[in-house]
């Protein structure tokens, strides 16, 4: 249950948005349904609703990334904020400043949002504590722990393809140990329903004891992807060969890579995922990348709408949005 | 000084005494414990109604950070929470800045301590020069400066080579060595327990097998050796087995708990609480009845509080960058001797840990209220509930795990060398 009580205030609205974890199932379909009255504002010629106008959205990134920060940007964007980009990979934290004096000094440049990544576990919930009271803080990523707004893109995706979740089968393929997207898919897809998940990679990927997440394990991928409806394939970091974690690239493409072969092994009408950068031949070949089963570039467009959506509603400025938690 | 204390329950495993009576203390001896000695005049009467009159806590592991790292504590400081802790001794482990590797960081230890006149400090030597495992130090002249052990403290050796000739080393000189048992390969970046929890906070975990490798390899090269060896800090079921094991085959092993193993489990971390960021970590719930069970069947000697102060920005950061310890002098003797009517722990056994057995792990004649013994004892008041306030702590480290407990019992008298160095009354 780590942090569902930080992130929902006494009447069960949801304040900060830090991860899927401890998060009823009608908190989460109200994100996925006030997302769908977005998903229509960036197909519009203006692209602008003034839900956060007046505001200031501060994206603080200790890690790099350029897609989520990137769809960060465009949705505060959309909601009419302020945005304010603070590389800290390269800044103040690099000349010795703690994290929570770099914290106040955005303070005090009144920020209302702070949009999260970091390289180290519990980072988003450590900010949270730290926080003034009327500041929010949204998770883009802590370590291995969580990536909520990842996470609930792909439940989006999901349900545009397959809408009811109680009957689906989905893989997730990969580096399960080190991934914080499939730590917030798998608490995602508990919580919406969904009863056959599985997790598929060699036993160096898979962490201790995450069967006790609601998870079936299986070291063959091709016994794993038998009728499933959702495949998602994470991506392979290459220190996982230099550290004694997996042989080579190569060897783990011929066993757990996704392939136009191996499809055929999954449902009929099977959707595959990649929460991106894609490393092409080496956890998924380009046929299937690009391929008609594929939603990969959906996810990206899907996050823009997926991020409004929170932003909005922990801001208190989406319409009775995030109300009625258990 | 003269002292009476009258009408305690008089607790003393090393002479199986458990009786009620008075306590005589002159010229910083005891003359008595529970015969009457008449015609005895006291500066000093201390009147009780049965508490537990017990020896001095003898502490297998208490971090004053000094010298080097007197923003967090200092020898004064600790040595100053120690004494409302009950705690008349205690050993420092060799981790200091400089290291404690050679005569005149201990002398500047005993020094600092010998003008505060409390808690009594006995340092660990290092068992390499700088904890770096590579070379030995001058044991005779750590020994001679008043060590009573080597270890390499929070730097477990990898070189097996040199771990062998370190053993083979300390023989000679009869010094114990204090092991925190550890493969560093096998923790690699973990900071907690590797399992339930740590995979769903996405932490990296810290096997079993880091602890129990490391303690079948020193086994072996004790059995080797003949070296007298301390396990510092079980933390696991498996760990329990293995040095039980080692004490049925003869081999010349004690080991020692730290309080929060006793009472935590890596289910205290959930919410990426850094006050439970401990080393080694807090296992399952599971590993830890099994260290009670350890503490029971005397496969576990001593119960130490394994005092770590930090300084705040120490546990303020992300799980991961804050460091690992506790602040918890001044909880250890209410959860120790909580244990006797929580999980039915015999007095003798409880006390026992505190005070005569760790106390002959070191080889020092401390934790008897024998007469003609140094007169270090404390006064424990079951009757007197508190709650632990981080805050009031009177350690600089207000880092606890237990801010809040509801403690039942309170050290309300310690005496030093004769001398009252506490009292709440």
């Amino acid at each position: 249950m780590t942090g569902h009580s930080i992130q929902l205030d006494q009447h069960g609205r949801l304040i900060h948005f830090l991860t899927t974890e401890g998060l009823s199932r009608q908190i989460l379909t109200s994100i996925l349904d006030y997302a769908e009255s977005f998903a229509g504002v960036s197909g519009r010629s203006v692209k602008k609703v003034p839900l956060l106008r007046g505001k200031t959205v501060a994206n603080l990134f200790f890690e790099s990334s350029t897609r989520t920060r990137s769809t960060f940007e465009l949705a505060a964007k959309r909601l009419s904020a302020d945005v304010l980009n603070v590389n800290i990979a390269t800044s103040a934290t690099n000349k010795g400043e703690t994290l929570q004096d770099t914290l106040h000094t955005l303070e005090a440049m009144h920020c209302d949002l702070f949009v999260v990544r970091h390289g180290n576990s519990g980072a988003a919930h450590f900010i949270a504590r730290q926080v003034a009271e009327n500041v929010r803080v949204i998770n883009a990523g802590d370590g291995r722990h969580a990536h909520p707004t990842q996470a609930m893109l792909d439940m989006f995706t999901i349900r545009r393809h397959k809408p009811d979740f109680e009957s689906l089968r989905i893989a997730i393929v990969g580096d399960i140990a080190h991934s914080r997207v499939a730590r917030s898919k798998i608490h995602a897809l508990n919580t919406l329903g969904v009863s056959d998940i599985r997790v598929i990679a060699p036993k160096t990927l898979i962490p201790e004891d995450i069967q006790s997440l609601g998870v079936q394990v299986f070291h063959d991928l091709d016994e794993g992807l038998r009728d499933v409806d959702v495949i998602t394939m994470l991506r392979l970091q290459r220190e996982r060969i230099s550290n004694a974690v997996l042989p080579s690239e190569e060897e783990y493409f011929q066993c757990f890579g996704l392939t136009e072969a191996r499809l055929r092994i999954a449902g009929p009408d099977v959707i595959v995922m990649h929460p991106g950068p894609i490393n092409r031949g080496i956890e998924i070949d380009s046929q299937v990348a690009d391929g008609e089963r594929s939603v990969i570039l959906q996810q990206v467009s899907h996050g823009i709408a997926i991020r409004m959506a929170v932003m909005a509603m922990v801001m208190g400025a989406a319409p009775g949005a995030g109300t009625g938690g258990d | 000084m003269r002292i009476i204390i009258r009408n305690g329950r008089l607790v003393c495993p090393a002479q199986q005494l458990d009786e009620l009576g008075d306590l005589y203390i002159a010229d910083g001896r005891i003359v008595s414990a529970g015969r009457v000695v008449d015609g005895f005049s006291a500066d000093l009467e201390i009147a009780l109604e049965g508490q537990f009159v017990c020896p001095g806590i003898v502490d297998l592991s208490v971090h004053t950070r000094e010298p080097g790292f007197e923003h967090k504590a200092t020898i004064a400081s600790e040595t100053g929470a120690a004494v409302r802790a009950g705690v008349t001794s205690m050993v420092c482990p060799p981790n200091t800045r400089p290291v404690t590797d050679n005569p005149p960081v201990v002398e500047l230890i005993h020094q600092r301590q010998a003008s505060l006149g409390k808690t009594r400090i006995f340092p660990l030597g290092a068992l390499t020069k700088g904890l770096e495992g590579r070379q030995l130090t001058e044991v005779a002249a750590l020994r001679l400066a008043g060590c009573v052990g080597l270890s390499n403290a929070d730097k477990p050796i990898t070189d097996t080579e040199v771990l062998r000739r370190a053993f083979e080393y300390a023989v000679g000189f009869d010094l114990p060595v204090f092991i925190h048992p550890e493969d560093s390969y096998l923790r690699n970046q973990g900071v907690m327990h590797e399992g339930k929890i740590s995979t769903r906070l996405g932490l990296p975990g810290i096997p079993e097998t880091a602890e129990t490798i490391a303690i079948s390899r020193a086994l072996l090269l004790i059995e080797q050796t003949g070296v007298t060896a301390h396990f510092c800090r079980l933390s696991c079921a498996r760990s329990v087995e293995l040095v039980g094991a080692a004490k049925q085959q003869g081999l010349p092993v004690s080991a020692d708990a730290g309080i929060c193993y006793l009472y935590l489990t890596e289910m205290n971390v959930d919410g990426f609480n850094s006050q439970c960021h401990l080393w080694p970590p807090l296992r399952t719930d599971r590993d830890r009845q099994a260290l009670l069970d350890g503490l029971r069947s005397g496969v576990i000697d001593a119960v130490c509080s394994d005092h770590q102060p930090h300084d705040e920005d120490a546990k303020a950061a992300p799980f991961s960058s804050t460091e690992p310890g506790a602040s918890t002098l001044e909880v250890l003797a209410p959860l120790v001797f909580n244990l006797a009517s929580t999980h039915g722990f015999k007095l003798e056994q409880i006390v026992g840990a505190l005070t005569c057995r760790p106390a002959s792990i070191i080889g020092i004649s401390a934790g008897t209220l024998a007469e003609g013994a140094a007169a270090d004892l404390f006064v424990f008041d079951e009757g007197r509930q508190w709650t632990v306030n981080a805050e009031e702590l009177a350690s600089a480290g207000k880092n606890t795990p237990f801010d809040d407990w509801e403690m039942n019992g309170k050290v309300t008298h310690t005496i030093i060398d004769g001398k009252p160095a506490f009292e709440d009354v």
